[in-house]
């Protein structure tokens, strides 16, 4: 499955103009980027988010009137998977002083510092333990250590990077926390790439002015994530942790609080009640919603299903219309379409080059820029190459990282990426790869504040799920920075909450109805059911023959 | 100009033109499948809706190790469902979790000395040096080595060999020696990140920069500053250069550092 013949002949072309270019960022020489205004035309002109089609607003619920992307207004305005007035809440099957939901970064980090205080924690998950995207991270987290750097100008990357529509209080306490954040993940044992006398490697990214982006080879991460769970795993006495048990539904008690959530064993297909003093919603992002049918980098469990619960007690969010899609996805091999290819390999200097092997943008503009300008190249000026499989894909000219940085270091900084373009016969420190923009990130979400809480008494957010944070667009390196200092901020306020003393009283579950009567006062008669969980990728074939008109169900 | 016309497809595994289909074995039994795509994306081609054994889908988490044979061929070969191609007649089974031995402890408490990590995991002895872990893991690390380097006390040395591991579990489930040797990976790499390798200096002075409030005040005024202003330093901003050595370049303004 290496390149085929034609794509051998196209590699050519970019292996010609590859010496000068190699000189010339040597000589610190870059490609223009483009102004403020420029940047809003080809926004408007070519992100996904400024089309009008296959978006529509909210009909129900807290942001009624709201317009998002088609797929994201089907799971707000779902129903229940439960019939609520057929469940006994009177005894609950857990008992616990923090619920988290979620055990990617942002709940792994609240489950500690809720343990720190000295307070019990159950963590219920989808898939197991990890299995989530802070896992996936590659490239990096972002925090102003450095000495020509400072919280100031995070917050200014930040919030420039964010096109100004960023929430201030949370920006603030992300730039303030971040180097702590590091810190602490230092001591807990993670390894950074660090100079021999122990300075943190950092290096730029899209819309940084500072060297910022600290990493661990290129499964960032992955070693974060490893390491929060060893620890969760090493308090086994005060955490535990429930896999393949996803929430379906958050319960109030009877004035309003937040008190548990009713959990689903997804093997046993058995439901459980756990009441907690505090709710703590870390569950990550909705790649899996695949909007507009584009491709993700996300994990299996993406579905967006802490927003969707949220909304039902009546959190409203920040942002929610505004998706990111990274630049850089696999468009070659089929195998891999849709997977990241860090923003890093940028960062190490790689151009972005059309089927002519000419540069045509700053390969380091924030995001959403970077991915309308490729789609540009691919749609208006029609300088993609198309691969085999009819899908757009323009040059990331890898190999002159080793040109630039010296023989090895693309093995070195992008190991799990070398390792994973080997598999399929193609050497990056040889061979440019393909790349088109793909899902990546749910800017937007829940509505909180700096600590953490939502509108519900005793709920709190963190994470991926939240809105506000980025603004319309997130930096590459802040996400792993938000699960972090927001999971952090969420588990030290859930505890001050619950040691300044919680009463529950009665337990309910009467806000899906109010809000499902909405949905019918509304006259939305074909609604889903959500949380969705998991997503569906049976082919209409096999769909077909599952008769699912056709059939009785027995149980 | 029209609005562009999207071109991927998401998820669902979609057949390149003209590829045929080839028969694989899942746990025995046999599906026509595209060839070209993941055993995963094989799989849900035929059906299959996963519950255990996905996670991440690209590489990285786990969670879909799984070993197979080609027919007529007496080698047994591991890989992720999610990263390997399917060929035509594979037997293959999904081993989504297999059970190993992990000791809890103290990260504040432990000394980072290969005895602690012998104490804990005695069972680090019994290895007899088979390879049949490295044999079977599908990130190509060589587990057999970092095994070695921490019977011989050599953590660092281990360390950066198990950097790659993903903890999927397959070389404990080809152990002779019943080691359960991805987490005495992750105890020897936490002892390296927090004791061994050296700390970051400049991180300890930021911090005590945070803790005084230093930036306190700066944060409070970005916070009020209108989008007209904040536009205006943003444009201002001086950008490091790529190529200076970190630590070594200073902006003309540090009114705000
Ligand atoms: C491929 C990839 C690369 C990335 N690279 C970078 C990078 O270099 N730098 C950076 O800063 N950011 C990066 N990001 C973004 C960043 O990793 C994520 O935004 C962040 O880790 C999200 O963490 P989280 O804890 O909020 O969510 P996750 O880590 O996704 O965890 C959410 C958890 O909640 C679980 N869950 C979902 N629904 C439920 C439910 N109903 N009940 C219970 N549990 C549920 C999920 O299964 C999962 O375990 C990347 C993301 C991806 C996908
Ligand atoms: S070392 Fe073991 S657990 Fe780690 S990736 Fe390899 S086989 Fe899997
Ligand atoms: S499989 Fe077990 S016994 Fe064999 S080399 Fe690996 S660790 Fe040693
Ligand atoms: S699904 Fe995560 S490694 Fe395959």
């Amino acid at each position: 499955m290496s390149y085929t013949p034609q794509m051998q002949e196209l590699i050519k072309k970019v292996e010609a103009t590859r010496p000068e270019r190699v000189a010339r960022a040597k000589r610190g020489e870059n490609f223009p980027a483009l102004s403020l205004e420029e940047r809003a035309v080809v926004l408007g002109k070519f992100h996904p988010d400024y089309q009008e089609e296959g978006r529509r607003a909210l009909r129900v619920g807290p942001d009624k009137g709201l317009v998002v992307p088609e797929e994201v207004a089907k799971v707000m305005e779902s129903r229940s998977m439960l019939r609520p007035e057929k469940i006994d809440l009177s005894k609950p099957d857990y008992d616990t002083d923090i619920l988290i939901l979620g055990a990617g970064g942002g709940g792994t980090s609240a489950a500690l510092m809720a343990t720190d205080a000295g307070l019990k924690v159950i963590m219920a998950t989808k898939l197991r333990h990890g299995d989530a995207n802070t896992m996936m991270a590659e490239g990096g987290i972002q925090a102003a250590t450095q000495e020509c750097d400072s919280p100031y100008y995070h917050y200014m990357d930040t919030i420039g990077g964010g096109h100004f529509t960023n929430q201030p209080d949370l920006v603030a306490a992300l730039a303030h926390d971040a180097p702590l954040s590091i810190a602490w993940l230092e001591a807990l044992g993670m390894i950074f790439n660090k100079k021999p006398d122990g300075r943190l490697d950092s290096r730029h990214f899209g819309g940084s002015c500072r060297k910022r982006m600290q990493s661990s080879g290129d499964m960032t991460g992955a070693e974060i994530m490893r390491v929060l769970r060893d620890e969760a795993r090493n308090r086994r006495d005060r955490i535990s942790t429930l896999e393949f048990t996803p929430a379906v539904e958050i319960i109030l008690d009877e004035s309003g609080k937040c008190a548990g959530a009713v959990l689903y064993n997804m093997e046993t297909r058995e439901f459980f009640i756990a009441r907690a003093k505090a709710v703590v919603i870390a569950t990550g992002g909705n790649g899996r919603l695949h909007i507009k049918g584009f491709a993700t980098t996300n994990h299996y469990g993406a579905t967006m299903d802490g927003v969707v619960m949220c909304y039902r007690v009546g959190v409203g969010t920040t942002c929610l219309p505004s998706t990111q899609y990274h630049p850089t996805g696999v468009a070659y091999p089929e195998q891999n379409v849709g997977l990241l290819i860090t923003e890093k390999v940028r960062g190490l200097g790689a151009h972005v080059l059309n089927i002519d092997g000419e540069q045509f943008c700053f390969p380091l503009e924030p995001r959403d820029v970077e991915s309308a300008e490729l789609i540009k190249e691919a749609l208006e000026v029609n300088k993609a190459v198309v691969t085999p499989t009819g899908r757009y894909g323009l040059w990331l000219d890898s190999p002159m990282i080793d040109l630039l940085h010296g023989e090895g270091t693309v093995r070195k900084e992008l190991p799990a990426k070398f390792i994973q373009f080997e598999r399929h016969g193609i050497d990056i420190s040889k061979d440019p790869m393909l790349v088109y923009p793909t899902l990546h990130y749910q800017n937007g979400g829940i509505a909180i504040n700096a600590d953490c809480e939502t509108v519900v008494p005793g709920l709190y957010s963190a994470g991926e799920c939240t809105g506000g944070l980025h603004g319309e667009n997130r930096l590459m390196g802040n996400s792993l920075q938000d699960v972090i200092t927001f999971g952090r901020r969420a588990g030290i306020s859930a505890a001050k909450y619950v040691t300044g003393g919680v009463e529950l009283g009665k337990l309910t579950l009467d806000h899906i109805a109010k809000f499902e009567k909405e949905l019918v006062d509304a006259g939305i008669t074909d609604s889903i059911i959500a949380p969705i969980l998991l997503p569906d990728y049976s082919t209409d074939e096999v769909s077909a023959r599952r008769l699912a008109e056709a059939r009785q169900e027995s149980e | 100009m029209s609005a562009p016309k999207q071109v991927a497809t998401g998820d669902r595994a979609i057949l390149p033109e003209g590829a045929k289909t080839i028969p694989i074995y899942v746990m025995g039994k046999r599906y026509e499948v595209p060839e070209t795509l993941t055993i995963m994306k094989a799989m849900e081609f035929a059906g299959f809706k996963f519950l255990r054994g996905a996670g991440c889908r690209g590489g990285i988490c786990g969670a879909c190790p799984t070993v197979y044979r080609k027919e007529g061929d007496y080698k047994l070969y591991f890989g992720l469902a999610c990263q390997t191609v399917v060929e035509p007649n594979m037997y293959l089974a999904q081993i989504p979790f297999y059970p190993a031995n992990r000791a809890v402890y103290d990260i504040e408490q432990i000394e980072p000395l290969a005895d602690a990590v012998h104490a804990l995991y005695p069972e680090i002895f019994r290895c007899v040096a088979c390879n049949n872990c490295s044999k079977a893991c599908p990130m190509k690390v060589e587990v057999l080595d970092y095994i070695s380097a921490i019977k011989q006390g050599d953590l660092a040395r281990a360390a950066k060999l198990s950097f790659d591991c993903i903890q999927c579990g397959m070389c404990a489930s080809r152990c002779m020696g019943e080691l359960p040797q991805y987490h005495i990976a992750q105890l020897v790499r936490r002892l390296y990140g927090k004791y061994i390798q050296p700390g970051a200096e400049h991180l300890q002075k930021r911090v005590a920069q945070i803790e005084s409030g230093k930036y306190d005040g700066m944060l409070a005024e970005l916070q009020k500053m209108s989008h007209a202003e904040l536009e205006k330093i943003y444009k201002e901003r001086e950008r490091e250069p790529d190529m200076v050595p970190l630590g070594t370049w200073m902006p003309k303004d540090v009114s705000h550092l």
